[in-house]
């Protein structure tokens, strides 16, 4: 692997650079590997970047049914945060923002995480009784989250509108510093790069049709468009194609798949310096480095595998971005999109053991995938290297859903009374 | 600014669609520029002979005008209309030019002229696609503190708006028959063929004229008409039609699922200031049976070195600006072409009096008869030519050009003097919104580009849109798109004359003599993307189109690549070898072009961006000066405090009155479903975790519900006012959601059951006096009921009149208190108040808030479902295992409730909490632990969910969900608050009146 | 938006409904005899198929009423409403 850096750069610049080698190879599937990833997004790749740097398991196909980085890894709104209620979301969240901390370092791939803080803000009685609830959790878990009033809210983030007259006024602020957004294709390249250079094989254009078993059911191999492939480990990343590929092992799933749009408006000159999230009037925004808003909506309320959403989920969204943010109105939307988000019934991601021997799972991360990439990715990685899951993710199983211990979130933040 | 005779030297004195009657003046970078009424800002400028308008994204290159429509990458501008109308990136060819127009170019310092940031352009070499990536990582804190702050300050383009925008948005819903997209040639013929119909037919262009390329076609005649001449006949015959709607100046910028079309109407932003009573833009939402797609095509560039100097624009947009604003763009201009439709512009400027010299990039026998033709007309006409770049710096001064063979050998160089240069590179149809439609765009070989193939939705292309680029054609296609659209028959032909030009040779980067992988030849011009940079990324790995585009950011800026994309990808497809097709194409999204938030968002907004619910009580407790709470959708007065109170002093005195004496609330908000029928019993059975059958007529139960999986969902006292009839009440948050909740098993589950559910929340007014003389407060307003504890005890519903009006009285105690919660007709509801106000008075009844009841229920240990309870409580963890009835086999909720993990020991449970320092008030939110001195992460064993102070205990009181509270009364707990921790002992959640004695009020000392 | 299709109102836009996701999940008469893989099942494990599926509507802003509908999930388009209680339209060939 080349490595990057500002004197490689230089060099490039004096032949033009013609010599940069390709960041990751090409290559036709082999006929056996050791483990094979379904799913070739950031918390695939990331996976299989673990698997060959941690545990020494390079022989690790990353199928992709169409270009890595494709799917929500490339259609999110690059949002990081670790400030989770529950102990196992925040160990979760707080182990990945501890790997972005030092991510770029580590692939030596610049993804451009950047700790401008998430600043969520509280509207109602309600919503600070849950914020605070958020930042003492938080700080026991020795994560950071902080609670300021409107006024201090406002010094952090000066666009935002404290008028008490306001349809939804700020009543204060839960502010994580650490929090902030990364470039999200910046991420895919980085660990495709990486475990490429380790031997992993990353196969495009390679869609599972099935699933081969052989003793006590296990898994034997998978079918694909590229032809037949044989593993006795399966790991899918498939996010909101999941269903559809555990169908094709006959599983069925506690998911459902629906369209998570998001916006940017055309570049401006730096105007907004934080991340801000609003619960309750349903709008997250933050300023990519070209100068985007780039604002988060609200899913569809239909399954979907379209990509495409409705109007109304988008406007509805806008209406929030300016009412928090009135200057904003004359602002332009220049693209808009949607991802196909799987959502479980707690709205928790499932990482580990499906009744399948051989084919574990890592899914269901629902609106808040991005976030995890890192640490979602080692855990799954351990999981698969030693067959048992890393302390990180074992409360994170399929079973929970039979024994009611479910990690709800959002069932936390409750609803106004 | 006073209108000055200002000449506009590169104006012609006769011709185009501008009217010389109207002058108008704005300003540019502050200087005067004079147009007339029709002129777009760039046509004016251009009369003005100013081409630099910009600075480009990441070079910060000088650049001009390129094209004269939406397609626009470099033309854009900074636009104030005055106070609080300041917008950035506006195209220049899409603003109309109007009198007090205030217009700055973006994106340098300190000015247009002299940038300094323009010293990106000699760090081009490094600072090539993706090296972002690659550098700025060391050390790890530098790219948030450092690289990225310097990277954003140079990046973005124009300056966010800062204040708040006056103006008005408005949305319209419409349905119609045809919805016909573009008014070109095609799009005409199809309106006027489906208007024949009488059918519903709606026609929107984005340009301030209907008319589209008819609108600068000098040339052709149609049906024996001049193009002008047949243009204003068919608009006329289209406005004599009262079912067809024309509208232009109208963007359709999204194709949505079912036909669903939006479009925004620019209304104020084009005629003079003043007529602010207008709002500045209209959203159409359009539900179309079907569509035709008459959207034109975008013209393509030319990928040469220096492609991109100010005065280099499209060979058509030349045209346009000639024959449609009467502007010359240059008085000697040089075409350099790889297609016929060049020849056209080149013939209009020279018949213009131009100075004209064409290039042609294919061989003389690629050209046809078009090159001979030209060269009749007295134009130097270069075959097999190439270009190799341009000169000049802040306007082009000069073309380099030099004959090229078949083996792209290069002959010798010759610099053409020009002021203006007009590139074609092809055309691109503007599949767009095909492509929203989810249809697949197919390739065509022979045009190099993608049109619309199979519909999938009801629509169908016509004219440039599907690469018909031939006038008779096009109005042939667009008059049966439009035909079969409105469900007719019938085709027709037009007979036009002389026949289009059209004959093209696809030339992805122009051949050069130097290093071609050191040429900067620009498709992109806007985000300062080079082919070179496009060469870069497939060599690294990036193939697939969606990577090179996202590794370069081509087609990413705000035109989104309309004059770049078919470039970009046709040179992955050269770079990889691969036919285009196989390379991919980019699914387009919405918007077609950038639409303001303020559109989208129309009235939505203040007030109305969701809408306020208040009581029929509501303004009384305004005019008491009560402080209110957002609740959901509702206002809520949250305390009254008289002069000089704060929170804490109202909610006290609050309480003491209630306790004490009286107290009156405002309870409406409470959600009512009347639940009647004769199975209605069974119903609630089935719905409530308790039993119901048992339950008296007269009589009240508190009601507790869960959804299927067994956590609590709400709660409410429920009346029996007959056998088959339930009055329930519901929290204020969740009435809604409890109907919807009820109404789905009723339909879905148990459709046989004879049950008529009906939301009564905004029939019933809900008055609660509370408090020991609250009895004496109503008697004197009742009549036809008994309120003798004998006849009316606690938990008992009684129908009646109070005031002479009808109610349902509650005898309920929310509070702990005796009390009453008087229900009677919304109409009926300030007028009751009213006299039940005056009626305590001797008894000093005292208005209290939500605030003061959460205090007073929580005293006596009752829960509020959301607060206390969050989606991850069961009734056992509340302390409401007495609620389920053991006796019934099943309830929604039941099953769950014997899964593992709902009845393991370590549940958190309700329990009180009483601080240590009686003083200190909890954080509501604040976290249990057992060691406060254990390390972290410590282990956290609940949190506080309620917490007041209460006057009545004298001390601070709270509510909390601990783990395996029940078994940890007494013990010793900390609590965080913002500084550390406080200590708390574990008590029964009850803390004044233990055993609910004081329901009973004045019946106890009567 | 989509333009859903009441069977008792006619088309209206997607606004005036909710969607109660996928249908044909009849509650369990006896939910007590079920062990908790099952009730599992019941609850939470959906088909979520890419291609048509069954799917519950309320025309909430409208009549009120539940009804079913069959819809393409990869195009969005509607193939069907029908009634509940009726019989899916389609039956026999889910699955395909």
């Amino acid at each position: 692997m080349r490595r990057f850096s500002l004197p490689t750069l230089v060099a490039g610049a004096l032949n033009a650079h013609r010599s940069w080698p390709r960041q990751w190879r090409d290559p036709e599937p082999k006929a056996y590997y050791d483990t094979v990833i379904v799913g070739g997004g950031a918390h695939g790749l990331g996976t299989a970047y673990y698997l060959a740097k941690e545990y020494g398991l390079t022989n690790v196909a990353v199928l992709e049914k169409g270009w890595i980085g494709g799917g929500n890894s490339g259609r999110n709104t690059t949002i990081i945060r670790s400030n989770y209620l529950y102990d196992e979301s925040a160990s979760l969240y707080e182990h990945a923002l501890k790997l972005w901390e030092r991510l770029s370092d580590e692939l030596n791939y610049n993804i451009m995480y950047s700790a401008r803080g998430v600043l969520m803000l509280a509207h109602t009685v309600h919503d600070v009784q849950s914020l605070k609830r958020h930042v003492y959790a938080n700080r026991l878990n020795g994560i950071d989250n902080e609670w300021l009033t409107p006024a201090e809210a406002r010094a952090f983030c000066p666009p935002l509108d404290i008028s008490a007259g306001a349809r939804y006024p700020v009543m204060g602020a839960a502010l994580q510093r650490r929090g902030g957004t990364a470039r999200h294709d910046a991420v895919v390249w980085g660990y495709a790069r990486s475990a490429d250079a380790m031997g992993v094989d990353i196969i495009q254009n390679c869609e599972v049709l099935g699933f081969t078993r052989g003793s006590g059911g296990a898994v034997s191999g998978l079918e694909t468009t590229r032809g037949t492939i044989r593993t006795r480990r399966v790991g899918v990343v498939a996010a909101g194609h999941t269903s559809v590929v555990m169908a094709r092992a006959g599983l069925r799933m506690p998911l459902e798949s629906f369209p998570l749009q998001a916006l940017v408006s055309e570049p401006v000159k730096p105007v907004f310096p934080c991340v801000v999230m609003s619960n309750a009037v349903h709008a997250y925004i933050s300023q990519s480095d070209k100068g985007e808003l780039v604002i988060g909506a609200g899913t569809d309320q239909y399954v979907s595998y379209s990509q495409q959403g409705g109007l109304h989920i988008t406007t509805h969204t806008l209406e929030a971005i300016c009412e928090l943010f009135p200057q904003f109105r004359r602002m332009k939307t220049m693209r808009s999109w949607a991802g196909i988000v799987d959502v479980t019934p707690d709205r928790s991601p499932i990482i580990g053991k499906t009744p399948v021997p051989g084919l574990y799972v890592n899914c269901g991360w629902g609106t808040g995938g991005f976030k995890a990439t890192p640490g979602s990715a080692q855990v799954f990685a351990h999981t698969l290297a030693t067959g048992e899951p890393h302390p990180v993710n074992a409360p994170f199983t399929l079973d929970r859903f039979r024994t009611g211990r479910l990690i709800d979130e959002a069932a936390a933040a409750a609803v106004a009374h | 600014m006073a209108p000055t005779t200002v000449a506009q030297p590169y104006r012609f004195a006769k011709g185009g669609r501008i009217d010389r009657t109207r002058p108008v003046h704005f300003l540019f970078n502050g200087r005067t520029i004079a147009g007339f009424a029709g002129d777009s800002v760039a046509s004016a400028l251009l009369a003005n002979g100013v081409h630099l308008v910009g600075r480009s994204f990441k070079y910060h290159r000088p650049r001009g005008i390129l094209s004269h429509g939406v397609d626009e990458p470099n033309a854009l501008l900074d636009v104030s209309r005055g106070p609080g109308r300041r917008d950035p990136n506006n195209r220049a060819t899409m603003v109309e030019a109007t009198d007090g127009l205030v217009t700055r170019s973006q994106n340098h310092w300190p000015s247009l002229k002299r940038d300094i940031w323009a010293v990106n352009d000699l760090l081009a070499p490094i600072i090539v696609a993706g090296f972002y990536y690659k550098t700025f990582k060391w050390p790890r804190t530098f790219w948030h503190r450092l690289y990225e702050p310097a990277i954003r300050a140079a990046a973005g383009l124009g300056l966010a708006p800062t204040e708040d925008d006056p103006d008005r948005y408005v949305h319209r819903h419409a349905h119609c028959d045809v919805l016909v997209i573009g008014s070109g040639p095609a799009g005409l013929a199809a309106a006027l063929a489906a208007s024949g119909s009488g059918k519903r037919v709606i026609v929107a262009d984005e340009q301030a004229e209907l008319g589209g390329t008819l609108l600068h076609d000098a040339s052709s005649t149609i049906d024996g008409e001049s193009a002008e001449a047949w243009l204003a006949g068919a608009l006329a015959m289209l406005r004599a039609q009262r079912n067809v709607t024309l509208l232009p100046r109208t963007t359709a910028f999204g194709y949505y699922n079912h036909n669903h079309i939006a479009m925004v109407e620019r209304l104020v932003d084009h005629p003079a200031p003043g007529s602010t009573a207008l709002p500045r833009e209209r959203l159409w939402q359009v539900r179309a049976k079907q569509v035709v797609l008459a959207t034109g095509a975008h013209e393509r560039p030319l990928a040469f070195a220096d492609n991109d100097r100010p005065g280099i624009m499209m060979a058509e947009s030349i045209r346009v600006f000639l024959n449609r604003y009467a502007v010359a763009p240059g008085r000697r201009i040089v075409f350099a072409t790889s297609g016929a439709s060049a020849y056209q512009a080149a013939a209009d400027a020279k018949a213009a009096g131009l100075d004209v010299t064409m290039v042609d990039t294919r061989p003389e026998a690629g050209c046809g008869v078009q090159s001979a033709r030209l060269r009749a007309l007295g134009i130097e006409v270069l075959t097999g030519h190439t270009v190799l770049g341009s000169v000049g710096r802040m306007k082009v001064r000069g073309l380099i050009v030099a004959p090229r063979d078949a083996t792209d050998r290069i002959g010798s160089r010759r610099t053409i003097a020009c002021d203006a240069v007009g590139l074609s590179g092809g055309w691109t149809p503007a599949v767009h919104l095909f492509s929203q439609s989810r249809g697949k765009p197919v390739y065509r070989d022979d045009i190099d580009a993608f049109v619309p193939g199979t519909s999938v939705q009801a629509e169908r292309s016509a004219g440039a849109a599907k690469g018909t680029y031939d006038l008779a054609a096009a109005l042939a296609e667009g008059w049966r798109a439009g035909a079969e659209a409105a469900g007719l028959d019938g085709t027709r032909s037009f007979a036009v004359s002389p026949p289009t030009r059209t004959g093209f040779t696809p030339a992805r980067k122009l051949p050069t003599d130097v290093d071609a992988s050191r040429v900067r030849a620009f498709i992109d011009f806007q985000n300062d993307v080079a082919a070179k940079d496009v060469e870069l990324a497939v060599r690294e790995g990036f193939e697939s189109v969606e990577h090179v585009k996202r590794y370069t950011t081509t087609g990413m800026a705000t035109d989104q690549g309309k004059t770049s994309n078919m470039a970009a990808l046709g040179l992955v497809s050269d770079a990889l070898g691969r036919p285009v097709p196989q390379v991919g194409t980019t699914t387009f999204r919405p918007p077609y072009t950038p639409v303001s938030f303020g559109a989208i968002v129309g009235q939505a907004r203040d007030a109305l961006f969701d809408p306020i619910r208040t009581t029929p009580l509501h303004d009384w407790a305004v005019a008491q000066g009560a402080v209110f709470e957002p609740v959901g959708l509702w206002r809520r007065a949250r305390f009254f405090p008289k002069r000089g109170e704060d929170m804490h002093a109202a909610v006290a005195r609050e309480c003491r009155a209630v306790r004490s004496a009286v107290g009156i609330f405002d309870a409406s908000t409470l959600g009512k479903i009347e639940v009647v029928g004769p199975d209605a019993a069974e119903f609630m059975n089935r719905i409530y975790t308790n039993a119901w059958a048992k339950l008296e007529p007269g009589r009240c139960r508190y009601g507790l519900m869960l959804k299927e999986d067994g956590f609590i969902f709400d709660d409410g006292v429920v009346a029996r006012l007959a056998r088959d009839r339930f009055h329930v009440t519901t929290t204020t948050g969740g009435a809604a959601r409890v109907l919807a909740h009820m109404e789905d098993y009723l339909q879905t589950e148990w459709s046989n059951l004879q049950v008529y559910l009906t939301s009564v929340t905004e029939q019933w007014s809900v008055i609660a006096v509370q408090g020991p003389r609250a009895r004496a407060v109503i008697a004197p307003l009742v009549s036809g009921m008994d309120l003798s504890q004998e006849a009316f005890p606690h938990m008992a519903v009684r129908i009646g009149k109070i005031c002479g009006v009808p109610t349902r009285l509650f005898r309920v105690a929310f509070t702990g208190e005796l009390g009453y919660e008087v229900n009677v007709s919304a109409d009926h509801a300030r007028a009751v108040w009213e006299a039940v106000y005056e009626s305590g008075r001797t008894f000093g009844i005292t208005p209290y808030g939500t605030e003061a009841m959460h205090v007073l229920r929580a005293e006596r240990g009752f829960i509020v479902v959301g607060q206390d309870t969050d989606g991850t409580v069961t009734p056992e963890d509340a302390g409401l295992a007495a609620m389920i009835a053991k006796t019934k086999p099943d309830f929604v909720g039941k099953r769950s409730l014997m899964r593992p993990d709902m009845v393991a020991a370590d549940r958190k449970q309700l329990v009180g909490l009483a601080t240590q320092v009686p003083q200190l008030v909890l954080d509501e939110g604040a976290q249990i632990v057992a060691d406060p001195r254990a390390p972290i992460p410590m282990k956290m064993l609940g949190h506080v969910t309620s917490s007041y102070w209460s006057t009545a205990c004298g001390h601070s009181i709270a509510l909390a969900l601990v783990s395996g509270g029940c078994a940890r009364l007494g013990q010793t707990l900390y609590a965080t608050t913002p500084t550390g921790f406080a200590a708390v002992r574990v008590v029964e959640p009850v803390f004044f009146d233990r055993h609910g004695e004081r329901v009973n009020g004045d019946f106890a000392h009567a | 938006m989509l333009l859903v299709n009441c069977p008792y109102c006619g088309a209206r836009p997607e606004i005036e409904f909710r969607c109660g996701g996928e249908a044909h999940i009849a509650r369990p008469v006896q939910p007590s005899a079920l062990d908790d893989e099952a009730w599992a099942e019941h609850l939470y494990f959906r088909t979520n198929p890419k291609g048509t599926h069954a799917e519950r509507w309320l025309h909430v802003h409208g009549c009120g009423r539940w009804f079913n509908a069959l819809r393409d999930t990869v195009s969005d388009a509607f193939t069907a409403s029908y009634t509940m209680g009726e019989q899916r339209p389609d039956a026999g060939k889910e699955g395909e």
